[in-house]
């Protein structure tokens, strides 16, 4: 009975690379029950946030809005995560369970590199992800949802991969371009009628935030390029030397142009 | 009913202790060295798959001797246990002090309660906020804790090494001189061609996970 002495957790449920695991058998796994019947407390959600592949691996970008009701509540909330070396994660839905998800999918990724000695691969932590949001499903009954987007470098395939969600843990793996979140249907009918195959990262990172501009001039709930507060979208590109986040003086000139030119 | 025949207290300890220190000489040693930008870790290890040294944290290390599979073990549960402190506080929370005297706290009560004793000794190594001096804690099989500085070594030729890098060390060095005079010390010790090396660096270079394992030509020639 090794695993019942000394402060260590020297034992952990199997197979044992499992941080998620670590933590539901320890009782500690983040969770919400709201008793059936019962009305949820209403919490800021996340909007718009979408992905589009280019030659050589995937861009991912979000707006910084978080609504709550007609109510902006965050102005500039983030949505899009580096997960690991070569993946990202963006969210849309009730963004303090989001977060969350994304914070332990976060440990989880390195936790079993630890472990393991080796990275889990792409599609590993897409379908690790769908697990993490399907243990979401008492929560996304009672209305409180979070739909996720996953993207990836594949090293052992050499290209960039795309992944959206459902709510009830589905997996889709796109080859083009996905959106989630409420401007998710502006964003993307944009998408539709630029998207190319052959395009550049830098041609891709501003078909990303023009995007997000046309879906913020029809919805609301996305937040446009903030000139005045100087908030711009958040822009990750993920290609065979990893993931690299977009600084604002780069993302700058490309919503002022977006913002100048998309009626 | 039969009754166990009385083995006074100290009896008992006396032949752990001898047990484990035994299994401990048999493996090969491991040293840990402070160089200008980070600490190396340097095992000999004729095998490429079986690792003695791994990433615990952002800035902590872990390198085990003796029985492979208790030191696996012992690895394991002290990445548990900084993922769990990083995740329910703060990554800040997680020290190479606390890790420390939690592998201590695990191995003492392991020597006393378990009829056999685990034969290990284990390093745990911190890199320090740029300036501070390193961490470099020994914990051995009984959960005896060491708190070294400049450098470390491990194992059945702990001694042998620690007399050759008294020698050998200075301030400063660059990683190709640390990786030199590391060398040059298990030959001092062991007296023998090494069979194979392991290398690893905590570096500040490498950003929020500053380990990182040398491979290929960064490893030094046998």
């Amino acid at each position: 009975m090794i695993g019942s002495i000394g402060p260590l957790p020297m034992e952990a449920p199997s197979p044992g690379s499992s941080f998620t695991d670590l933590l539901d058998s320890l009782g500690a796994k983040p969770t919400l029950n709201v008793p059936p019947g019962e009305k949820p407390p209403t919490a800021p959600e996340g909007t718009t946030v979408l992905a589009l592949r280019y030659a050589g691996g995937v861009v991912m970008a979000g707006d910084r809005r978080a609504t709550e009701g007609n109510l902006v509540a965050h102005r500039r909330i983030r949505k899009v995560f580096q997960a690991d070396k070569y993946s990202a994660v963006a969210i849309a839905g009730v963004a303090g369970i989001a977060i969350e998800m994304v914070r332990l999918f976060q440990v989880e990724l390195e936790h079993y590199e630890k472990i393991e000695g080796v990275r889990l691969s792409l599609e590993g932590q897409a379908s690790f992800l769908a697990r993490l949001v399907r243990g979401q499903l008492p929560m996304a009954f009672q209305g409180l949802i979070v739909v996720p987007m996953f993207a990836g470098f594949d090293e052992r395939e050499q290209r960039g991969r795309l992944y959206s969600y459902d709510a009830v843990g589905g997996r889709y793996e796109e080859v083009d371009f996905g959106s989630t979140g409420s401007g998710s249907r502006l964003a993307k009918s944009y998408l539709r009628t630029v998207y190319r195959e052959d395009l550049s990262a830098d041609e891709a990172s501003d078909m990303a935030v023009r995007a997000l501009v046309a879906a913020s001039q029809e919805d609301t709930a996305t937040g446009g390029p903030d000139l005045r507060r100087g908030i711009y979208p958040t822009v990750l590109r993920i290609g065979a030397d990893g993931v690299e986040e977009l600084d604002d003086s780069v993302i700058a000139p490309l919503a002022e142009a977006a913002v100048d030119q998309i009626l | 009913m039969t009754i166990p025949f009385y083995v006074p207290p100290e009896q008992q300890v006396r032949d752990k202790a001898e047990f484990a220190r035994k299994g401990i000489a048999r493996g090969r040693s491991i040293i840990a060295v402070d160089y200008a930008g980070g600490v190396l870790l340097l095992a000999e290890n004729p095998s490429t798959a079986l690792h003695k040294i791994s990433e615990v944290y952002d800035r902590i290390a872990f390198a085990g001797v003796g029985r492979y599979n208790e030191f696996e073990t012992l690895r394991k549960a002290g990445i548990r246990q900084a993922d769990l402190m990083g995740y329910l506080y703060s990554r800040e929370d997680v020290t190479a002090m606390g890790l420390a005297t939690a592998f201590a706290q695990t191995l003492g009560v392991i020597f006393t309660r378990e009829p056999k004793p685990f034969e290990v000794e284990v390093l745990i190594v911190e890199i320090s906020e740029e300036g501070d001096e390193h961490r470099l804690f020994r914990v051995t099989y009984d959960g005896t804790l060491y708190d070294e500085r400049k450098f470390v070594a491990i194992g059945g030729k702990a001694e042998q090494l620690v007399e050759a890098l008294q020698d050998l060390w200075e301030d400063d060095l660059t990683l190709e001189r640390a990786l030199e005079i590391g060398t040059e010390a298990f030959r001092q010790a062991e007296g023998r061609e090494m069979e194979g090396w392991e290398a690893a660096v905590l570096d500040y270079s490498n950003g929020r996970r500053a380990f990182r394992r040398l491979t290929g030509s960064e490893l030094p020639a046998r």
